[in-house]
Parts: structure tokens; sequence; C-alpha cells
């Protein structure tokens, strides 16, 4: 899997490759299908529709841009499941946690004054990734101390978050004005935006690349797998079970707070209430899509991007309300999940490895 | 007693499994006749499971035909298998332990009365009724996790006969079963076969084969290479035709030379998982140099006690010294970088990743260490060039470092932890179960292994639930019985029967 390095294991890992990819894609090409379906029923124009839709993703640098900046948080929420995935851990926080990264991020953006650019943007950015961390950090502590299953404490967590920067943004922190938000980021805490490419998209990959790189090349990923995989084997290994379960929340808590810090910093420049409802919940589908590969987030984050990017342009032009990108991405995780329907469909037989695990014996 | 002159009930014909780059089953041809015990022997990796696989629908062949009953039939999944008579025993039991033997027995094909409502009555009706007709002693209403692994395994042969099997397979069997339930069980499969069900039995324990199997087939590197009949059979004979050479079946060693007290174990209380007492106020000391066995019969607090010394389990009370060090409260790191070494009871829960590669798996315990890993960056070059080493030396097969470790052979995968047990310095070898599963040459191989560490000065501790092996490797033998160490004995005075006695729990 990870450590196929010498030259005749090359063709094999491309195989692999394609066959990781197959499934997702042809779960995207079901849902495409099936969404066309709906469209026809509700008597719109599926071509008509897709191509708005394509048009609004990728027709210009404008549009392209727009994806980029749609798929930014959305890589990085994806890598904040699909790496608490890997420790065996399901993090459905990352919403709360991508909150906590975005009004720290932006508490830091607008509260210092007069730094340079070169300080204040790290600062902010690594501040608001920080407080994601601590506060995916929480329901791993709780795991570990109480057993309470992650699952659960998530979500609640998810609650605290958004009513409290809802509070921080319309009390504590509140602009001038009667609109409930933060003041503006300074300028020096500001992503930059370059023509129309955001800065924040290669942070996004950056951040993608460092987290496959921890989970396959590091002492520190090998733990985190090791414990997803089989805890009792990590602990007869003398790996520190509670303490991986604490840091595998807290790294993914650092990215879905690494994702709200670019957004605000990148996109809205302030926290305001209502942000980004959702994208937490997004990185689950990408994550799924991904197979829970980090690099293979990166695709799948675009091209969850890419339909929100062109939806309006698809409601516009094809007058198909914007809410059918939702039915289609909800069949692309119905899809992905259920991958035994689409392996049917598609006829791609198990590997034969998966089946054992039906049989496995002493013998 | 020869049954080849009955109906055949199961044929293999020409049968081929290939696997990415391996050849499992190679032309195989096999008949089964009606109420006869079939036992297959072969090397680890020989390809027995995988044929079984093939028989009850879990692996498609890649080639050749499986006629059942007479009729030639394609087997896509287990069920249509079970459909047709096929029962399957695997040796990791398929079983909800919170549920009762009933509710486990008619999961997946329930009894229900008015409106889908279960008839829990009929069903435990049903149970007892087979476990009568079969001699299967099994109360229904008895929950799964508070039985011992041996009436698990009936619970498992009832559900097969349940659904009507007729044709039974059970891959290593008594693997995890106590001498005691293994004689139970060739009780059982004498009186099944007596009503015409028919067996495929697995197993690498020879005297089994001679006591239970009216014929016996070897498989060797995929390839059916002859069949036998117990009654021109001798141990000897069999081993020779498995591994092709000559295998030496006892422990050849010289006397031990004990040195210094290694493992110093006093008074020591443990608690096993459901919160009982399971190790009460054990003493003892092994000493560089010997081999210290442990004898018992499995459940009398072996389990616990090895889990106790080697940090994975915590400990009530009492004193544990490693090498002059009180290692007592010590995590499992500690303990291992003083040098312990441990080949842990249950290969798949704590020796193993399964979806890890060979390599991986060879450093689980030293993964962090120079030259695996230089701070936190792991070296996967030095890590497969260790795994590589390691599978030439303890000749694993397939012997390829990038294989994953669930897609190994049992016995390989027990080969897999020993190879990187032994392969680290060592002051104290821990070897609990450590040739459950595997072939009578490889049992050879780990045995003059352990023997080899001894002579070094390692001190060992070997716990086993084969008696024979207890006997044959040990200097000195203990004998544990409801949580205490009731008897060591010096190998000299530690007779069969003795020590059969006091496993039983009477005074020798
Ligand atoms: N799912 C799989 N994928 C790849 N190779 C496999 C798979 N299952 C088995 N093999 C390979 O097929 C060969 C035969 O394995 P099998 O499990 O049938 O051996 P066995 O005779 O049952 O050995 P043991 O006595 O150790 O249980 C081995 O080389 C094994 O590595
Ligand atoms: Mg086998």
């Amino acid at each position: 899997m990870t450590t196929q390095t010498d030259s005749k294991a090359k063709p094999s890992r491309l195989m692999a490759i394609w066959r990781a990819a197959s499934i997702p894609l042809a779960a995207v090409i079901l849902a495409l299908l099936v969404g066309a379906v709906i469209l026809l029923i509700s008597g719109a124009n599926p071509i008509a529709a897709y191509s708005a839709l394509a048009k609004g993703a990728f027709g210009s640098t404008a549009a392209f841009g727009r994806t980029l900046e749609k798929a930014t948080p959305l890589i990085l929420g994806g890598l904040a499941v699909a790496f608490a995935f890997k420790g065996g851990l399901f993090n459905i926080g990352g919403q709360g946690q991508l909150l906590f990264g975005a009004i720290v991020a932006a508490g830091v953006g607008f509260g210092i004054d007069g730094l340079p650019f070169i300080i204040h943007m790290p600062l902010a950015l690594l501040m608001g990734s920080l407080a994601g961390a601590l506060y995916g950090a929480i329901p791993g502590a709780l795991k570990t101390y109480t057993g309470a299953r992650e699952v659960i404490t998530t979500i609640m967590l998810n609650f605290i978050a958004i009513n409290f920067t809802d509070w921080l943004a319309d009390g504590p922190w509140k602009d001038e004005g009667i609109v409930a938000r933060t003041p503006a980021i300074a300028e020096a805490a500001a992503i930059p935006t370059w023509g129309n490419i955001p800065a924040g998209f290669f942070l996004a990959i950056l951040a993608a690349v460092a987290t496959w790189y921890l989970l396959y090349r590091t002492t520190t990923g090998y733990e985190i797998r090791t414990v997803g995989l089989n805890s009792n084997a990590a602990k007869y290994a003398g790996i520190k079970v509670s303490y991986t379960v604490i840091l595998t929340m807290a790294i993914s808590g650092f990215l879905a707070g690494m994702g709200g810090a670019i957004e605000t910093l990148g996109v809205v420049g302030r926290y305001q209430p209502g942000f980004n409802a959702g994208l937490g919940f997004d990185g689950i589908t990408i994550a799924l899509l991904a197979r829970t590969n980090p690099l293979g987030v990166v695709p799948a984050a675009l091209l969850v991007g890419a339909m929100q990017a062109g939806s309006s342009q698809m409601q516009f032009d094809a007058h198909v309300p914007f809410q059918i990108i939702d039915v289609i991405q909800a069949l692309i995780l119905f899809f992905v999940s259920a991958d035994m329907i689409v392996r049917w469909i598609v006829r791609v037989q198990p590997e034969e490895g998966e089946q054992v695990t039906l049989s496995t014996s002493w013998g | 007693m020869d049954k080849t002159n009955r109906p055949i009930v199961l044929e293999a014909k020409g049968l081929t499994k290939r696997f990415p780059g391996v050849l499992a089953n190679d032309n195989i041809n096999l008949k089964l006749h009606q109420g006869e015990i079939l036992a297959l022997l072969g090397e680890n990796g020989a390809g027995k499971s995988t044929l079984m696989n093939m028989l009850y629908g879990l692996y498609t062949p890649t080639e050749g035909e499986i006629w059942i009953k007479g009729e030639k039939v394609e087997l896509s999944n287990p069920g249509e298998a079970i459909d047709r008579g096929v029962g399957m025993v695997h040796q990791h039991f398929q079983l909800v332990p919170p549920m009762t033997v009933a509710e486990n027995v008619m999961l997946g094909s329930e009894i229900t009365s008015g409106g889908g409502r279960l008839n829990m009555r009929q069903a435990i009706r049903n149970v007892r009724e087979l476990s009568e007709q079969y001699g299967l002693a099994v109360d229904p209403t008895a929950v799964i996790e508070d039985l011992p692994v041996g009436t698990q395994q009936r619970v498992e042969i009832i559900k097969a006969l349940y659904r009507h099997a007729d044709i039974l397979i059970l891959d290593e069997p008594t693997a995890v079963l106590t001498p005691q339930e293994a004689n139970e069980l060739f009780r059982i499969m004498r009186d099944l076969t007596a009503q015409n069900v028919s067996i495929i039995f697995i197993t690498h324990k020879l005297k089994e084969v001679l006591a239970v199997a009216d014929r016996i087939g070897v498989l060797r590197s995929g390839q059916m290479v002859g069949t036998a009949m117990p009654e021109d059979s001798t141990e000897t004979s069999l081993a020779e035709m498995m591994v092709g050479r000559n295998v030496i079946l006892r422990v050849e060693k010289s006397a031990s030379k004990p040195g210094q007290p290694v493992l110093q174990i006093q008074n020591l209380h443990v608690h096993d998982d459901r919160g009982h007492a399971a190790v009460e106020g054990v003493d003892l000391e092994v000493f560089a140099g010997e081999i210290l066995g442990i004898a018992g019969v499995e459940g009398n607090g072996q389990r616990e006690l090895v889990e106790a010394l080697t940090g994975l389990r915590h400990i009530d009370a009492g004193k544990i010294r490693i090498d002059g060090q009180d290692t007592t409260h010590f995590s499992p790191r500690q303990i291992t970088e003083l040098g312990v070494a441990h080949i842990p009871e249950d290969r798949e829960k704590h020796g193993l990743v399964m979806p890890y590669t060979l390599s991986d798996n060879m450093v689980l315990n030293r993964y962090f260490k120079a030259p695996y890993a230089k701070g936190l960056i792991m070296h996967h070059d030095k890590i497969d060039e260790n795994g590589k080493v390691l599978v030439k030396e303890y000749d694993v097969r397939p012997p390829n470092v990038h294989a994953l470790a669930q897609n190994l052979s049992g016995g390989n995968k027990q080969k897999v932890i020993v190879a990187r047990e032994f392969s680290s310095p060592t002051k104290l070898l821990v070897a609990a179960q450590p040739t459950r599963g595997i072939d009578v040459g490889s049992i050879e191989f780990i045995h003059k292994e352990i023997v080899a560490q001894r002579d070094h000065g390692v001190a060992v501790l070997v716990v086993s639930a084969e008696l024979d092996e207890v006997l044959g490797l040990a200097d000195r033998v203990a004998v544990m019985f409801d949580g205490r160490v009731v008897k060591i004995l010096p190998i000299a005075e530690a007779t069969r029967e003795r020590v059969g006695l006091l496993m039983a729990g009477s005074d020798a």
C-alpha cells in the first residue's frame, strides 16, 4: 500500500490508483445520470442544465477561480474527515471546528493592527487552525477519558460552536452597525487572490500533501494508522493509544479550522453568522468520495466545488433550481457508500482480500 | 475405515485458484464419500483453506468444476453452498457474543409466527433436538460470550446442521481446543458420520489425523500430492509426505545451564476482562538460559499472566521484576525496550495489523527506531530491507514483503510474528502458543529457534495448550490451575500422567 518504492511495483501502483478511482468515478457518473432523470421529470433539459453547470464552473478564468475558491475549504473539510478516518475515528464535528477556526482567524485579523503581512496573515491562519485543533481535541479527550463516542460528541459540539460564534459576532466582537458580524480583517491579514486565482487554494493543496506525508511517511502517521486499524495491536506495539486518539482528533480539527480560517481571511474578510453552513458536512461526502485518501480529497473537492460554483449559472441559464446540486451531491454520497450497488452495475469485482475478512481463520 | 465404495457427495475436478502472483490451488482433484471423514494435510500456505473456501462458495475457482451430490454446481456465494447442504466452521467463529445460542443459530433463517414475531420457543426446541440427535451438549439459552471455545464451536456446528448441512468443512477446528475438547469434537464427528454426514477436516496435528480420519489427503504447494489410509500411515510418514523431507518430531536439545534470574514474579494478582480474579497469587522465576514451560488447560489464568507481565494488563497486586528492574507498572513499550520479546496468543488481535504489508508488520514494535526511522521520518527502504531478510530467513510464503498480512495463510501469519520477535535483541522471550496453526516442518524450525535462544542465554517462558510442546521444550514445567501455579517440576519428573493430573486440579 504505502511502501511500494521499488521500480517493479510501479505498474501495480498505477493499477491500484485505477482500482481505487474506478468506483468513485462510476458513482459520480451514476449520480449525474440519476440527476438527469430527475431534471427530465421536472421538465428541464438535462443537457442544457449540465452544460450551464460546466460553463459556470470552468467557462472563464473567473468561473474557474470561483471553483477553486469553493474547493478550498472543501479540501480542508474533506482532509479533516479523511484523516480522522485513518485513525479509526469519525469526525462529524468539522463544522464546529471550522467555525472556531473562522472566528479566531477573524479575531486575530481585525483585533491586531500594524503588523506586516508576512506576520499577520500567517499568524491569523495559524491561530485559527489551532483553535480548530483545540476544539477537535475535546471529543478526542472525551473519548479517551470517559469513553464517550466521538460520533455523538462532535455533533453536539457543533451546536455549541454555532451558538457560541454567533453570540461572539453579535456581542463582544460585533462590528458597528446593525448587522451581526465582526469588523473586517486588516489588509495585512488577508490571503490574496491573484487575478481570479485564490492563493488559499494552494495552501489547501499544501495541506493535502502534508497530510499524506504525515500519515504515510512519519512515525506519528504509522501510529495513527495502527491505532485506526487495530488498537489492540497498537497497544501491543507500545503505542499510547489514548494519546494518539486525542492527537488524531486535534490534527483533524486543525485541518477543519484551517479551512475556516482560509475562508475568512481569503474570501469573506470577516466572520458573519450563517457562514458556510454545511461545509463541515460536505467534508464527509468528499472524504468518502476520495475513499479517505488525502490526495484523493483534492479531485473530490474540486468536483464538488465545481458543482457549487456552477450552480447559479445553471439556475440562471437553464432555470433549474440550484438545489438540484444538493440532490446530486447526496446521490454521489449514496453511490459511494453503497459501493456494492456500483460494483454490481459496473461489474467491478471486489478484491478477494476484502472477501477474506469474512472468513479469517487460523488456517 | 475404508468408505470409498460409498456414493460420492462432493467432488472437485481440476480446481485451480490463482491470486495475483500466487497459484494457490493447482488442478486439484478430490472426492468425498458419504459418511467419510477426509483429513486434509499440508504445509502452511499449501492451499487447504483456499480449496475449502471454493467448496463453500467464498472464492470462485479460476478453473475447474465442483460437483455436489452428482450435480455440477457454480457457487457464487456461501448461501448457494448452504442450500446444497455444505456447511463450514471457520476458526474464528462467526457468532454474536451477547446473543444466546438459539438466537445465533437461527440468525439469518429465523422462525417467525404471525406478523414477523420471532418464535423463540420453537428455535430453542429445534436447537435442543439437534443437540440431542448428534450428541452436541449445548444449552440453547446460554449466552455465547459465557461459553468456552469448545462449546462455541459446537454452536457453529449446530448452526450448520440447522441449515440441513450434510457436508461439513472444519478448517483447523482443534487449533484453539483443549485436548479434552478436541476428543469431544472427535466423538461428535464420529456420531455425525454414523448419520451419514460427510466431513472434511483440516489440521496440523498428525496424531489427530491418525485418530479420526477415514482417509487422508495431502496438499503441497497447491497440488494434491497423494492420499493415504490412516491404518497404513505413521506420523513420520505423513510428515514426510507433507514436507517432502524427513522431519524430526522431537525437540533436540542439551541440558540447560541456568544463570541469573531474569523474570521474577511475586504474589501476582490480575483480573480478567470481566473483572473476575484470573491470576491469584502467582510466584514464578525464570532464569537466563532456561525454558520454563507453563502447562495448563486454557482459561486457568495463563493468558492474563502473560498480558500482565508484558504490560498489556493492569496488575492488581504483587510485583514483577525483569532483569532486576521493577516493571510492575511499566508500559508495554518500556518492557519491550528492556529486551522482552512477546509472541502473543491471539495473532489477529495483538500480533498483526491485517491490512498492513509484511514489511510494516515486521517493524510493529520497533518502527520508531533507527534505522527504520530517524526522528519522525520513517525509512521505508530500510523497513523493506528488514522485511526481505526476515521473510527469507523464516521462509514466509509468499516471499513478498509487500503482500498484505491478511492475504497470508494462517501459519504464515504466525511466522511473521515469530520472525519479528526472534530478531530483536532479547533477554526474556515470552511465547504464548508459539506454534498454533503451524505445520510440522515449521514447528520443528520454531522449536529449534526457541532452543537456540535459550542456548544464547535468553530466559524463555513458553505457554502452550499442547502438553507435548511444553514437555518437549521445557527445562522446568509449571502447572497452572485456577489462577495459581500448583506445582513446578524439573522436566525429568514431569511425566505426561503427572502433569495431566495436576492440570486437572488434583494434587499429584
Ligand atoms: N486473498 C488472498 N489473496 C492473495 N493470496 C492469497 C489469498 N488467500 C490465500 N492466498 C495465498 O494462497 C496460498 C494458499 O493459502 P491458504 O490459506 O489456502 O493456505 P493453507 O494451506 O490454508 O495454509 P495454513 O496451514 O497456513 O492455514 C498462500 O500462499 C496464501 O498466501
Ligand atoms: Mg488455512
